[in-house]
């Protein structure tokens, strides 16, 4: 590989760099304790603003000098609010659902005293004799964290810690390799679009590299729509430079001048860190005129969307930053010739992008060690729903969904019964146990009926009607098509329309064979993925849970007791105790009243089916049930 | 939405003086835009966060600074779920209707707020002091069901806990009139 000598690059470069470590180095290595919160959505969800508030008052009124500081997402989202306390000769130990009350604990215990608080710890960070590390997790038997390095250990509004780990070191690598180099790399590398599609990323910029036109432009795609996913989320909040890194290197290699990165408008804090990290990047002329001294000269902007899950689509998304509304174009022209503003665009997934900088780094070897033959590297899934250790999570392409699900997911809450898991959002499928030996990568899912899609994973368990699944997804399709295309705009509707009887049981049996026809065709008639795939979730029903469908249609039955028009809630007057009257007091619309016996009873016209008695029911008596058809209620009670 | 629109125009319509301060309050959020129709989200937005809504007056007006036919600025608005046309409540309840939240009761959590609060989605309390809406999807799975209230995301949110929310704003509401 020919290196053209760029010295002034690298200087200008190390001593950004050595600052940063420097400031770095003073947080550790002062012989103080040290505090980290996480103060991602999910945490802030869960009160990590409340805990981070209540550290550092405890901080305050001890008068101790120990830095109390924001972090991103660690992945165990099942933990939030989720604080790590790194303390002199103690390794650095995590601490799960803290609450302001607990947090208090760990100062006063832990900082003042040398209590390490072993109650609350989910795990260390290193290993050592004192308490089980995250290594020791089965988890960590698959985990392989790329993407996700430095997520929820670095502040993501510092530049200087995102500089001390090794930061911008692919960007000055790069400004000193040919462009035609850097997509050598990245095509050996393997790496694929990890925003569903999985084309070729090397191709893609090769191909966007040659086009003529100017200006050319770089877009980074984070309207991550998929209900179900957050792992673009997680990244932006977490370790924004990683991103940016990613797009200044794509923006260099193919000769771009400027770069977007469109976030969902639903994301308010991505917006803001992203925005925070581009301030800084400029600051130290990691972007602008002259990067870094070399004739490259680059500048990204932030174009939050405004809500509208078909903008994921990229001509769709283009046609959003020219402030029209949102409704795919179509291709070819492919956006790599012809894309924003007329001019060559290249379009990549939060995530392909936040890969750039490993591949540019530590050459395209180690990324491609990874994965299996034809996906390359890792993914990152949000694993959520029905699952114990709910979070998002890295493993290399190819490992099963019975490993995500069980090994790192810990399996079902409750006893329960694994049903299904919906993969790839609105887009994909779901699928059923039998498929669960299945690696999972970009092509392998496309057999029964799924895709990969961008790594939403949402586990369903034998509580989860598939039918009213089939009927959400819909739904949201419908509501979100841009109405373009005729059978996308109105064939999404009837076949709205048509789970919407069965779900409610007023279905017929020709009803299936119907749903099938209209699925094929709206499948066929639309012009992008969100008509082409939308059927999805409907045909893998139909396919793998059928005898839902013919309950729901024959005998007016919702085998899982989920459907609102098919269940009543039933008290069991045998198991009702006399002098319990936990229910009457929280139902929500006083539907429930006590009888000549001091047994309690649901008011059937009443009950609006919001399941709060079945919760308020003391697990001694647990004497409310659901009951399906609705018929099997008493007579007398009705 | 039908109804929406006949309740809009019954209640909402703005007074002479507030479509001029509708029209001041828009031109002062134009300043620092270029007339590009590239800048027509980004300046929608914008006004948007000035005014709390997007009124007739305020889409007229931006129109006229990009030179654009009302109707285009009308058919982004209308595209964008983002974008609204009646003025906000005072406090805002956008429930989570992402794949998590609906599985583990996102539907009936939105069922206990409709009924509270009595009006539907895409409304407003008449004394306006609650909205209601719902949202694809915050990111926050893990913390099934979410509502997001006054735009921090409440994890786990069920009927009961609707209730425990109301109750809170009310307390606050009397606390300050006692004050």
């Amino acid at each position: 590989m020919k290196i053209a000598e760029r010295p002034a690059v690298v200087s200008a470069f190390q001593e950004v760099r050595n600052q940063a470590l420097e400031r770095w180095q003073a947080l550790w290595d002062s012989g103080r304790p040290a505090i980290l919160v996480g103060t991602a959505t999910c945490g802030r969800a869960a009160g990590a603003l409340e805990v981070l508030q209540a550290l550092r008052d405890e901080v305050k009124k001890h008068n101790l000098d120990c830095p109390v500081l924001e972090v991103g997402c660690l992945g165990h989202c099942y933990a939030e609010p989720l604080v790590i306390v790194r303390k002199p000769r103690y390794p650095a130990i995590a601490y799960g659902r803290i609450n302001p009350v607990t947090a208090g604990r760990l100062v006063r215990d832990f900082i003042l005293g040398d209590d390490p608080c072993l109650e609350f710890v989910l795990g260390a960070l290193e290993t050592n004799d004192l308490v089980p590390s995250f290594a020791d997790f089965p988890r960590a038997q698959y985990e392989k964290r790329v993407i996700l390095k430095d997520c929820g250990l670095i502040d993501p509004e510092q530049i200087d810690h995102y500089l001390a780990n090794g930061g911008y070191q692919a960007l000055v690598k790069a400004l000193q390799m040919k462009p035609e180099d850097i997509i050598e790399e990245v095509k050996r590398s393997g790496l694929r679009g990890m925003g569903g599609a999985g084309f070729t990323a090397g191709e893609k910029w090769d191909i966007c590299r040659q086009s003529p036109g100017r200006p050319k432009y770089v877009i980074c795609n984070g309207d991550e729509g998929d209900p179900g996913a957050f792992m673009d989320r997680a990244i932006l909040e977490s370790d924004p430079h990683s991103v940016l890194e990613g797009i200044i290197i794509a923006g260099y290699t193919i000769g771009a001048r400027y770069g977007y990165i469109y976030v969902r408008a639903e994301y308010p804090l991505a917006v803001k860190r992203a925005r925070i990290a581009l301030r800084q990047a400029r600051k130290l002329n990691l972007l602008g005129r002259n990067i870094l001294g070399s004739d490259f000269s680059f500048d990204i902007k932030l174009f939050p969307g405004s809500g509208a899950f078909v903008c994921g689509e990229e001509t769709a998304l283009i046609a959003s930053i020219e402030g029209e509304p949102g409704m795919p174009r179509h291709r070819p022209p492919y956006p790599a010739a012809s894309g924003l503003f007329g001019r060559p665009t290249l379009i990549n997934n939060v995530k392909t992008l936040a890969s750039v900088r490993h591949i540019i780094e530590n050459g395209a070897g180690p990324f491609a060690s990874a994965g299996t033959e034809k996906s390359k590297g890792t993914a990152v899934f949000a694993l959520a729903g029905k699952v114990v250790n709910t979070g998002l999570v890295e493993v290399p392409m190819g490992t099963t969904l019975r490993q995500v699900i069980f090994d790192v997911g810990s399996g079902i809450p409750k006893g329960k019964r694994f049903k299904a898991v919906q993969i790839g959002g609105p887009s994909g499928g779901c699928i059923p146990a039998s498929a669960l030996d299945l690696p999972i990568d970009f092509d392998s899912l496309s057999g029964v009926g799924a895709m990969m899609g961008s790594g939403g994973m949402v586990v369903l368990d034998e509580d989860d009607c598939m039918v009213e699944i089939a009927r959400y997804f819909l739904e949201f399709t419908q509501k979100e098509s841009c109405g373009k295309c005729t059978f996308c705009r109105l064939g999404t509707k009837q076949m709205l329309a048509i789970l919407d009887d069965i779900t409610k049981g007023q279905g017929k049996m020709a009803d299936i064979a119907l749903l099938n026809e209209i699925a094929r065709d709206v499948k066929a008639g639309s012009l992008c993925g969100l008509g082409k795939t939308a059927p999805n979730p409907v045909l893998t029903t139909l396919r793998y849970f059928r005898d839902e469908y013919e309950a729901h249609i024959k005998e007016g039955r919702c085998p899982s007791l989920m459907c609102p028009a098919l269940i009543a809630y039933y008290i069991l007057p045998e198991k009702c105790e006399r002098s319990c009257d936990a229910c009457v007091g929280t139902c929500t619309v006083e539907a429930i009243s006590t009888n000549k016996k001091r047994i309690k009873v649901i008011d059937q016209a009443k009950c609006v089916k919001c399941g709060t008695c079945l919760t308020a029911c003391p697990p001694q008596y647990s004497a409310v049930v659901k009951l399906s058809p609705p018929s099997l209620v008493p007579a007398s009670e009705k | 939405m039908a109804n929406e629109e006949i309740r809009v125009n019954k209640t909402d319509s703005p007074t002479s003086e507030e479509v001029v301060t509708i029209r001041q309050k828009t031109k002062q959020a134009l300043r620092r835009f270029s007339r590009k129709k590239a800048n027509l989200i980004p300046i929608l937005q914008k006004v948007q966060n000035h005014l709390g809504y997007l009124p007739r007056e305020a889409m007229l007006e931006i129109a006229g600074f990009l030179g654009i036919p009302p109707v285009d600025v009308y058919s982004v608005v209308t595209f964008y779920n983002q974008f609204r046309r009646h003025p906000p409540g005072r406090h805002g309840i956008k429930v989570c209707l992402g794949t998590a939240c609906h599985m583990k009761g996102g539907y009936i959590t939105l069922d206990a707020w409709r009924r509270r609060l009595n009006i539907d989605v895409r409304q407003t309390t008449p004394d306006r002091e609650f909205e209601l809406d719902t949202v694809a999807c915050v990111g926050c799975c893990v913390m099934a069901p979410v509502t997001v209230v006054d735009d921090k995301p409440q994890g786990k949110v069920e009927p009961t806990r609707v209730d425990g929310i109301l109750l809170a704003f009310k307390l606050e509401k009397e606390g300050k009139k006692t004050q």
